[in-house]
């Protein structure tokens, strides 16, 4: 027998609090590699505390979260061990406002991988290209029209080469007409392979493109199942309500 | 005799020993301005450093610099310090007061300027796993600098102004030297007009100035650019 391949994230009774309020109550939840999970939930299910414990942008208060075989202890080392195979998209796009697209998507190549300008830039390009804004290289953020940063701030992300994306609400802040192109790019992605764990509302995408869906509540996992199951034969009352309230 | 002698006045505008002033002025400003954001950098990352043993320090130091009035303390320095064995030059201890007196100023804008930075640009580059370094220098720095510069344009107005007080520790900048002129012939309002008349011209240049920073370190925001509107609340 081989020995069962390393999940891409796994966490064990992971625990967060915020004072007195659990953002996270005892989360298990493994993740294979190149899996597309969407994580839906109503505001304030700790959905989003869940992925931004993943690359240690929140830290957990207790359990375990291992991406990837490398267990995220307080270590420097851990965090950074992790955040290398982990990119993020974000609600905001969090772009440098005052880099050009072409150096938020240098930056992190340049100083962490040690590239050199030119290898940073043709591999940016590239990616640019690839979410369809090549153009728009040598633009500011604010130049450019909110489906543009955020797909922006993906390439920005595949430079580092994550093999696992997280996606937190990636088109909650954007006007409708822009929501598709930025689901295109994240379905691109996902033809290729990647491991993506997707907070979204996008309930169209999680159809299409999710191999799991998990249904947070109050900081807790109540159920999860592949998309037609889950849609189709909700097993809480918790998720039938949630269900009825954003598929119009 | 006349209330007010314009041609005395246009004498003391083009005294050299007045003019000589001026430069005093400018080199007082300039030495603050550079010693002060150094030291106040540095007391506003240990406030906001969320260790108590350095945080506490800088905030007894705000609290108390920017709670006495600048001529106490230069006061003080120059005929405090020696009683513990330290001598400084009249330039000297007025140099150290207005440092001092600035970094406090300094400090609480760098703070603000960092804190009006938003979380998010931090988790970006976290996310992007950058080194905390090049977060503070690349992402942080920058954003928090942008949103400084207003302000500290405000501070240095007022600094050009509040070296004035140098003088009661018989520092020969501008004001000393008017009052010098002064006590020669008492031609006090013709002598003051003209000192009046070199503080204005400093403010004014140093107006340009900072409008050029500001229209510099705004280029890649928006039309709805911040910089503007907190010059626009500024006056």
């Amino acid at each position: 027998m081989n020995n069962p391949p390393v999940p891409a994230v796994r966490l064990a009774g992971v625990m967060k609090r915020f004072g007195d309020f659990a953002a996270l109550n005892d989360v298990n939840l493994e993740i294979a590699a190149g899996e597309k999970v969407v994580i839906c939930g109503p505001s304030g299910s700790g959905k989003s505390t869940l992925i931004r414990c993943i690359n240690h942008i929140e830290q957990h208060d207790g359990g375990q979260i291992v991406v990837n075989g490398i267990k995220l202890d307080r270590s420097a080392d851990s965090i950074a061990q992790v955040r290398s195979v982990t990119g993020m998209v974000f609600q905001n796009f969090n772009l440098f406002p005052h880099m050009t697209i072409l150096d938020n998507c240098t930056i992190a190549p340049r100083t962490t991988l040690k590239l050199s300008r030119a290898e940073a830039e043709a591999r940016a390009m590239e990616l640019l290209a690839k979410v369809r804004i090549g153009d728009q290289a040598g633009k500011y953020p604010s130049q450019l029209s909110g489906g543009q940063q955020q797909r922006a701030a993906i390439a920005r992300s595949l430079c580092m080469q994550p093999g696992i994306m997280l996606f937190d609400e990636p088109t909650s802040a954007l006007d409708p007409e822009m929501v598709k192109e930025v689901l295109e790019t994240m379905k691109t992605l996902a033809g290729e392979g990647m491991t993506m764990i997707c907070v979204t509302h996008e309930m169209g995408f999680a159809r299409e493109v999710a191999d799991r869906v998990v249904f947070m509540d109050r900081g807790s996992i109540m159920e999860q199942g592949r998309p037609d199951e889950f849609f189709g034969n909700p097993q809480t009352d918790r998720a039938r309500q949630f269900l009825s309230q954003i598929i119009h | 005799m006349p209330i007010f002698n314009f041609d005395a006045f246009v004498n003391y505008l083009f005294n050299s020993f007045l003019i000589g002033g001026v430069g005093v002025t400018i080199g007082l400003t300039v030495a603050a301005v550079i010693g002060g954001l150094c030291l106040g950098m540095i007391i506003a990352l240990m406030r906001m450093s969320g260790k108590p043993l350095l945080a506490f320090p800088a905030r007894f130091y705000i609290w108390f610099f920017r709670g006495t009035p600048l001529l106490i303390q230069l006061v003080v320095i120059y005929a405090g310090l020696p009683l513990f064995g330290i001598k400084l030059s009249v330039l000297q201890s007025a140099l150290l007061g207005l440092i001092l007196n600035e970094a406090s100023y300094m400090a609480e804008i760098v703070r603000t300027g960092f804190l009006a930075v938003p979380k998010g640009q931090t988790e970006a580059g976290w996310s992007l796993n950058l080194s905390r370094r090049t977060i503070f220098w690349r992402v942080t720095l920058p954003q928090a600098f942008r949103l400084m510069v207003p302000p500290l344009g405000n501070s240095i107005n007022g600094l050009l102004k509040a070296t004035s007080l140098a003088s009661v520790i018989s520092v020969e900048e501008i004001m000393r030297r008017s009052d010098l002129l002064m006590q020669e012939q008492f031609q006090v309002l013709e002598v003051y007009a003209a000192a009046t008349i070199y503080y204005l011209i400093l403010t004014s240049l140093w107006d340009i100035v900072q409008a050029r920073l500001e229209s510099h370190f705004g280029r890649s925001v928006p039309a709805a650019a911040s910089a503007k509107r907190l010059g626009f609340l500024r006056r």
